[in-house]
């Protein structure tokens, strides 16, 4: 049965995007048939950081109101033929998303695909709550700051109240996946530790990506970190949080919180 | 003077973050929590009163409040001068 994840966040630019990109393909090199939904009308960005840029034709909202089938609107992947994006309209406005629309698109993208991944709006209006409201599973991205752990705490809130599943009275199952890590910056006391976060927002951990700049060269060249980068920190610690959404019992390491001799000595200074 | 000094005493921000948001939260999650709280209160208390009276729905107030550490729940229900049974209405 098919399974539909929203990656969520609240606060924009924590990596909802880069991160539905990598895990979405990371499932497809799993062998699972994938698709990727971009939520984010009005500024979509998940066809640039897959891509597929310009191979746009058709989007949801043509879908939904009638005017392109889905299939039509569904950009097959060039390196992975498992793998699928549904884009967001660039040009028409969020009102254009209605309930009944995208419900009706989820329904039948279940049918064709083993996962949905919902790549989220920043913000709780419309976009965002629209995009967790078929979820099955929940994915918050979360950066180890204040603003971004604060904001993801109102997100869960609204999953546990606002989704399908938490209007039938069952809960939506619900993971941390905690971005831009740095373990150094962590480890002298000047960025909130994995353990902080898991505390304050008590939901399990799917996985840390740690702070990398093969992230950023990824969406330069338009390729999920997993496919470009597979062996790289980041391209590693996506491809192991999707072996724990898949079911497996993979325990997350923490990457080194303790300070050496070294950065004890030089550590402050080179901050 | 100071530099030197202050670049190895720098008190570690991470659990200022930490704190600060902690007490930030219980705040947010609880008054979050209890606009729904009132709703479901009043919605529930009006059917309770409405199986054994007809009363006018904004007459029935429901507020929760705080008061130092104390927290208040405050229902008040403004009844008809002569308060008929449904019963009797219903005859």
């Amino acid at each position: 049965m098919a399974k539909v994840v929203v990656v969520t966040s609240g606060k924009g630019g924590v990596g909802k995007t880069t991160s539905t990109a990598a895990l979405g393909a990371a499932l497809a090199q799993n062998g699972e048939k994938v698709v990727v939904v971009d939520f984010d009308v009005g500024l979509r960005n998940l066809d640039l950081v897959m891509g597929s840029e310009r191979r746009v034709v058709f989007d949801m909202i043509n879908v939904i109101q009638g005017d392109a089938k889905l299939q039509q609107a569904l950009i097959r992947d060039k390196r992975l033929d498992n793998l699928s994006l549904l884009p967001a309209s660039q040009t028409r406005d969020k009102d254009a998303l209605t309930g009944e629309g995208v419900a009706r698109v989820v329904a039948e993208l279940r049918e064709k695909f083993d996962w949905v991944l919902c790549d989220s709006p920043a913000g709780i209006e419309r976009g965002a709550t629209l995009a967790m409201h078929h979820a099955d599973i929940a994915i918050v991205v979360t950066n180890p700051e204040v603003s971004s752990v604060r904001d993801s705490d109102r997100i869960i809130g609204l999953l546990d109240s606002k989704t399908a599943k938490a209007e039938r009275g069952e809960r939506i199952e619900k993971h941390l996946l905690l971005t831009r890590y740095d373990a150094a910056r962590a480890a002298r006391g000047d960025m909130l530790k994995v353990g902080d976060v898991l505390d304050i927002l008590s939901i399990p951990l799917l996985g840390i990506i740690p702070e990398s700049q093969e992230v950023l060269r990824a969406s330069n060249i338009g390729s999920p970190v997993t496919l470009s980068a597979p062996t790289s920190p980041p391209g590693r610690a996506y491809a192991e949080a999707v072996r724990r959404l898949r079911g497996e019992a993979l325990e997350v390491i923490v990457p080194a919180e303790r300070v050496g001799l070294v950065s004890r000595l030089f550590g402050r200074k080179v901050a | 003077m100071s530099s030197i000094f202050q670049l190895f005493r720098r008190r570690p921000t991470a659990s200022v973050a930490r704190e600060r948001l902690q007490i930030l939260l219980a705040h947010e999650r609880a008054s979050v929590g209890q606009e729904g709280l009132v709703v479901t209160l009043r919605e529930e208390i009006l059917a309770v009163i409405a199986k054994h009276l007809t009363l006018d729905r904004d007459k029935v107030q429901v507020k929760l409040g705080r008061e130092g550490e104390t927290s208040i729940l405050e229902i008040e229900v403004e009844m008809p001068a002569t308060p008929l049974p449904r019963m009797a209405l219903r005859a």
